[in-house]
């Protein structure tokens, strides 16, 4: 039966999206972890989706979605003259994440509203299923 | 009245419902991702092959292959034309789709209690009560 097809494909966007929220609730609890030199400083992650074909025949519509990788955001990090700080490097420098914080909440919007949009997909196709199993009692 | 076509053309409106809602969740999944097309397809079209056009052959030994009619073929699977292009080269409009998915539902389940409806007058003359 094909409709149990669709429980798949909505795990796979359901988990997509929890995996793009998890990455925001990283860039927003990092978004103050100050280092002193660049190459230590966190770097804001962001999520690559990819749709998952099928694998016998790639003309067909896809089966849903698969994380491809996270990459690391290449926006110049924020560097702050601050010779008091205990981070600060020998020239009195130090360094914030390039994590922006209004980007990730839109972000977290977005993760949240397809999750549900997802979520509701799964409820559907269940209500959808037990009709058919109760068809001709 | 012969019980194959007592159902009439409603099963495989009721597999090609349920194929359609299919594509519509792959949609929704996709929603996010740079670069999909959204995809659906002519249900009236495709209806009108299964129940005129559809040949079945016949199957004599256990290797043979039955054309699957699950299948719906690539030429029809046809791309949603987008009504608000975004930067990612993504078409999936999440509204249309919700709309399409839950019309595509009530449709299912009109589908299935047309078919209850034939079921339960095939009992009522089976037991003749």
């Amino acid at each position: 039966m094909s409709m149990f097809k669709i429980f798949d494909t909505a795990a796979t966007g359901m988990s997509a999206q929890s995996l793009r929220l998890n990455l925001v609730a990283s860039n927003m609890a990092n978004a103050d972890s100050v280092s002193s030199s660049i190459d230590q400083t966190y770097r804001a992650r962001q999520p690559v989706f990819r749709a998952m074909l099928d694998q016998a025949n790639a003309d067909t519509p896809a089966v849903g979605v698969k994380m491809a990788g996270v990459v690391e955001s290449q926006a110049p990090l924020v560097k702050e003259y601050s010779p008091d700080h205990p981070l600060a490097d020998d020239k009195g420098y130090i360094f914030r994440p390039n994590v922006n914080m209004v980007e990730e909440m839109a972000n977290m919007m977005s993760a949240s509203r397809s999750y549900q949009s997802n979520a509701e997909v799964a409820s559907a196709a269940k209500q959808l299923l037990m009709a058919t199993l109760r068809m001709g009692q | 009245m012969n019980f194959d076509d007592a159902f009439g053309t409603h099963p495989q409106a009721l597999m090609l419902r349920a194929r359609r809602s299919e594509v519509i969740a792959s949609n929704l999944a996709n929603a996010d991702t740079p670069g999909y097309k959204a995809r659906d397809f002519d249900f009236h079209q495709l209806l009108k092959r299964e129940t005129e056009g559809s040949v079945r052959v016949l199957t004599t030994h256990q290797r043979h292959i039955q054309p699957d009619n699950g299948m719906i073929p690539p030429a029809q699977m046809l791309y949603r034309t987008p009504m608000q292009p975004s930067l990612d080269g993504n078409t999936v409009d999440t509204e249309q789709e919700h709309t399409a998915f839950s019309a595509n539902s009530m449709e299912y389940q009109a589908s299935l209690s047309f078919l209850n409806g034939k079921i339960s007058g095939l009992r009522k003359a089976i037991r003749g009560d």
